[in-house]
């Protein structure tokens, strides 16, 4: 199995909440990792990005398009030293296909997600 | 209108910024000041990713701000002007004298600093930075978002 692993980065219990959903449903553990800017500035939540992170590779799941999730996000993976993609809008559905489909590269992971995590968001018809 | 907040936040903008005190204040555009950021367009492009497109965002080295200020101040709509740490705000303040208030919306952990509020966390210097602002004539109150209490200067520092 890959090395590929997930970093869930979101405001408030959000990330917590989101690895727990994945594992209930799949029963897998221990390739997603919450992160939590709970009470953190910049500097801390990077201190926590690293530890999430470790030497990677890893795809960062961050809840927003903006805000201290995505902007340190964004930062960390600029900064190198790890092979590391960043996708926005994090939700169930395509944190549910990447567990299953980590034997490719971050980028290449984060462009799947991005497809499954948007085919997920539908109006049904009544 | 005018700027209708003057806030000093690490994170800069984001969700409390934007949609906690944006929405609520109808704000038309956003004021960043820091000298870093004005001079990064990758940081400034990390920034807009977080606004919505009908909201502008402005951004300033302090001394741009300094000079540009009385302008966002006529402006008709809505503004928040943001600051990243205490330093650019008392010299903001220095060179702008009709600066009148700040709120303190999040000043997080660092090595040195002792926690003053949930959201406030500030060294001895910067606690006595902020007393000086208010000794000055600068209302400074901390408030994460509108809901909360203004916690005045004299509580927290």
């Amino acid at each position: 199995m890959s090395e590929l692993r997930g970093v869930i980065v979101s405001h408030a219990a959000v990330a917590q909440a989101l690895v727990a959903a994945v594992t209930a449903i799949t029963g897998i553990e221990g390739v997603l990792t919450p992160v939590s800017n709970e009470g953190c500035g910049t500097e801390a939540l990077g201190q926590r990005l690293r530890e999430a992170v470790g030497a990677g590779p890893a795809v960062l799941f961050v809840d927003l398009p903006g805000g201290s999730c995505f902007t340190s996000s964004a930062r960390y993976a600029k900064q190198g030293g790890a092979d590391i993609a960043v996708v926005t809008g994090v939700n169930l559905a395509m944190l549910l296909d990447f567990v299953f489909h980590r034997d490719v590269a971050p980028a290449e992971a984060a462009r799947r997600a991005v497809d499954a995590g948007a085919h997920a968001i539908r109006v049904p018809s009544s | 209108m005018s700027l209708a907040l003057y806030r000093i936040d690490d994170r800069l903008i984001h969700g409390q910024v934007v949609v906690g005190w944006g929405q609520p204040l109808h704000v038309a555009f956003i004021v960043l000041v820091d000298d870093e950021v004005s001079g990064s367009d990758w940081e400034q492009d990390l920034y807009r990713m977080g606004v919505p497109p009908q909201i502008d965002v402005i951004f300033a080295s302090v001394e741009q701000a300094a000079t540009q200020l009385p302008g966002w101040e006529a402006d008709p709509r809505v503004g928040i002007l943001l600051v990243g740490d205490i330093d650019t705000a008392v010299a903001l303040a220095a060179r702008v004298p009709q600066l009148k208030r700040f709120n303190v919306g999040g000043v997080h952990h660092r090595t040195g600093r002792k926690e003053r509020l949930r959201f406030v966390y500030l060294t001895d210097d910067e606690a006595a930075k902020l007393r000086q602002l208010a000794a000055r004539g600068v209302d400074v109150t901390a408030q994460d978002v509108p809901t909360a209490r203004a916690v005045p200067v004299t509580e927290f520092t």
